[in-house]
């Protein structure tokens, strides 16, 4: 007989996390629908390596840094709210924020000197899709400051719930995975 | 009944339920509980229903009588017509039928059928709720701006959308694709509760494999929508970009491709149609053991046939463009793939007509409902196997053909589903019972005018009606046709009319209506251990499962339906 009432299925994961994961899968797809496109279009037509030439790639290269430092930051942020360290939390929060804008920075200096050279989105189709995902991605370093600053601004006063500081940190480093592909697909190609 | 299963489950939660008095706002209007999310959901569907119907009306008036005043309108010219055509499609799909049959029904039955007191993120829930209802409000404003509301149909094929010079429309498209993007946010909060409240809030007991049926529906049109969406809320950035950034992703002038648009849309557009169509399946399918009195036929086939129709799902979309200059070696893999889904529908129609065999069968009005919705079904289905085959469609695309083909899936899930869906768990919902006799009334003439609406555009369109136009008298070959145009648009109205005795029903029941008790309709799953309606935090005690949903006619039981949650003494071994 089937009387035997089983414990629930699954009972480990925080209903958080589990949301946060359903929610980053919709993100792949929407991302993945983009950078597809574009490579499907890059490959169907020629003359796209001499566009992407006018981009620099030391500069990207220096923000890669920038992004995956900020994901280390964010990492000892995380292993500061599980040890208590309230005083190492705030630090790495902050350091995560700063970083983000620094990497917006960089990217806004980028975009304007593009324009001045006369490289704007209705320019061709390269720069259509270089500065809809880069600007799409830049919108989601932004949202991701705006999450760190809120835990941030959170931490000064009432205690900071560890969990969140974990989920906030899973988005940060898929905008950190998003930037891994764009970077290569981009400046390199 | 309930009280056996007491005090086994008495969590932590139970100190949340015994809230004080809760204000006005707090209630009604801003409410974080999910059965009164739910209700803003359903009215804000049905709003947007009147919208949408209103807008059919007018097209269809204008088809049978072209170029005379509509009555309660006025002119319609062809720009006007095509705003018709846009606002008609993207109104139902999107504001109508989502926010009914997921919005409502995900957000009342969820959390009631798994044994929770609420969703996981009950403020995540009330915040994807009034974003629903600001892009409702901008898809509305859109109509009253300078230019006019969008106008370059509801699938916003590029060039058409992506120059305003081409439609005339400027900011009316505009706010149409940000009313679509806020309506995907919103869905897409929506669907992430729905997952996280179904895997981690089920009561002790309930496995998946005891989860009744409409929430298995539920969780894959979240899973189909959350996984397709995001393609095209890309496209609708690109697109965006395209009108007001001066891009040319689409615009083939500046070295773009019109017919990415096309891939993007269609690799959403068809789990879409699932997305609406799934939970429609669920309603019928808690419905006929119900009213059959006997266990659902082939459970778990349905499940895995569901899941399988959902995988297919992301594999067809290329069939909507057999004739957009797809390379032809393309259409038969996407052909193929496409007649390959009708065999899990087959699948599911074959279990629900097995469910009623040797039943003790009861003609209540959502059995009526649940039965129709087989019925109309499967001519849906059968007309899509014209559509899926490439040589077929080509005679057949983007004629009256494939609109009768559409209304009968789609509307048929929303008419027949959905209001099996409203009748049977109205009761739950407001705590009376619904009027059997109008209920019974608005079943036949919806029954009929359906039909006598939708059958006759199959025939106009073998007989080469094109869709979209704003005048068949135009063409001389279609001249012959306009008596069955004037036929269809009586029933049109007849068919629009009939649901004034749904709204007549819905008013006198709410007032006048007969008490529900708990379990009126003598059903097995947890939401009818409640009382009617149920109050905040839903459950006495948390309750115990200790069977799968749909135990009927059972030897075990001493009536002939044996509730989830029912703990029986085992009378050997």
């Amino acid at each position: 007989m089937k009387t035997h009432a089983a414990t629930q299925a699954i009972s480990g994961i925080p209903p958080g996390k589990i949301a946060v994961w359903w929610f980053l899968a919709s993100e792949v797809m929407l991302f993945g629908g983009l950078i597809g496109t574009y490579i499907l279009a890059r490959l169907g037509s020629a003359g796209w390596s001499a566009e992407a030439a006018h981009l620099s790639a030391p500069m990207a290269a220096i923000n890669t840094f920038v992004l995956l430092t900020s994901s280390m930051t964010m990492v000892m942020a995380f292993a500061a709210v599980e040890k208590g360290d309230d005083r190492g939390l705030r630090t790495f929060l902050l350091l995560t924020i700063l970083l983000g804008l620094a990497f917006l920075g960089i990217k806004a200096y980028e975009y304007s000197s593009h324009i001045m050279a006369g490289f704007t989105p209705s320019t061709g189709s390269f720069w259509s899709f270089y500065y809809t995902m880069t600007g799409l991605h830049a919108l989601h370093v932004l949202a991701g400051i705006m999450i760190n600053l809120i835990l941030f601004l959170m931490a000064r006063g009432r205690l900071v719930n560890g969990h969140r500081v974990e989920l906030a940190g899973l988005y940060w480093h898929f905008v950190d995975v998003v930037w891994i592909f764009l970077f290569p697909l981009l400046y390199l190609t | 009944m309930t009280d056996s299963a007491t005090g086994v489950a008495a969590s932590a939660h139970a100190t949340q339920v015994h809230h004080g008095e809760i204000s006005f706002w707090r209630t009604y209007i801003f409410s974080t509980d999910h059965k009164m999310i739910a209700k803003q959901y359903l009215f804000l569907g049905l709003f947007m229903a009147l919208v949408g119907g209103f807008l059919a009306y007018v097209m269809r008036w204008q088809l049978a009588f072209p170029d005379t005043a509509v009555p309660g309108f006025g002119f319609v010219g062809p720009e006007t017509y095509n705003v018709l055509v846009t606002m008609h499609g993207t109104t139902m799909v999107f504001f109508v039928a989502m926010p009914i049959l997921l919005g409502a029904f995900g957000n009342f039955l969820i959390p009631l059928m798994i044994g929770a007191r609420d969703m996981a993120f009950p403020r995540l829930n009330m915040l994807s709720f009034w974003t629903l209802a600001v892009g409702s409000l901008i898809l509305l404003s859109s109509f009253f701006v300078p230019g006019g509301a969008a106008s370059a149909g509801w699938t916003g094929y590029p060039p058409l959308s992506a120059r305003p010079i081409y439609t005339g429309v400027t900011w009316g498209l505009n706010l149409w694709l940000l009313a679509h993007a806020i309506e995907f946010a919103s869905f897409l909060m929506g669907g992430v509760n729905f997952l996280t409240t179904a895997i981690t809030m089920r009561a002790p007991g309930m496995t998946f494999f005891r989860l009744p049926l409409v929430i298995w529906q539920q969780l894959t049109a979240a899973i189909l929508f959350l996984l397709s969406v995001g393609p095209l809320i890309a496209a609708t950035v690109m697109l965006l970009m395209d009108r007001i950034a001066g891009t040319s992703f689409f615009v083939p002038s500046g070295g773009g491709d019109p017919l990415l648009w096309q891939h993007l849309f269609w690799f959403f557009g068809h789990p879409e149609v699932y997305v609406v169509l799934l939970p429609a399946v669920g309603f019928v399918a808690e419905v006929l053991p119900v009213f059959s009195r006997k266990p659902l036929f082939g459970y778990r086939w349905i499940i895995y046939s569901t899941i399988t129709a959902g995988i297919l799902s992301f594999m067809v979309w290329a069939h909507h463009m057999f004739l957009s200059g797809l390379d032809p070696r393309l259409a038969m893999p996407f052909s193929l793939t496409t007649i390959l889904i009708s065999v899990p529908f087959a699948i599911l129609v074959f279990a629900m007509i097995a469910t009623l065999w040797g039943g003790s069968i009861q003609f209540a009005t959502p059995m009526l409902y649940a039965l129709g919705f087989v019925a109309m079904f499967i001519v849906g289905g059968l007309t899509g196997i014209f559509n899926g085959s490439a040589p077929a469609n080509i005679q057949v695309h983007a004629t009256y053909f494939v609109v009768g083909h559409f209304h009968y899936t789609l509307l048929s899930g929303i008419f027949f589903g959905g209001f099996a869906g409203i009748y049977f768990w109205f009761p739950k919902m407001f705590g009376r019972m619904m009027n059997e006799r109008l209920g019974k009334i608005h079943f036949w003439l919806t029954l009929i005018f359906f039909n006598a609406t939708f059958f006759p555009m199959h025939l106009v369109g073998l007989g080469g009606m094109m869709r979209r136009i704003a005048n068949p008298l135009q063409y001389e070959f279609l001249q012959s046709l306009q008596p069955i145009n004037v036929f269809i648009t009586i029933s049109a109205i007849g068919l629009a009319l009939s649901q004034l005795v749904f709204l007549l029903n819905v008013g006198w029941s709410l007032v006048a209506g007969r008490k529900a008790e708990r379990n009126p309709w003598q059903a097995t799953t947890l939401e009818w251990a409640t009382p009617s309606p149920p109050p905040h935090g839903n459950f006495d005690a948390l309750p115990v499962v200790y069977r799968g949903p749909y135990e009927y006619s059972s030897p075990e039981a001493s009536e002939d339906w044996l509730p989830q949650d029912r703990l029986l003494v085992a009378r050997s071994g």
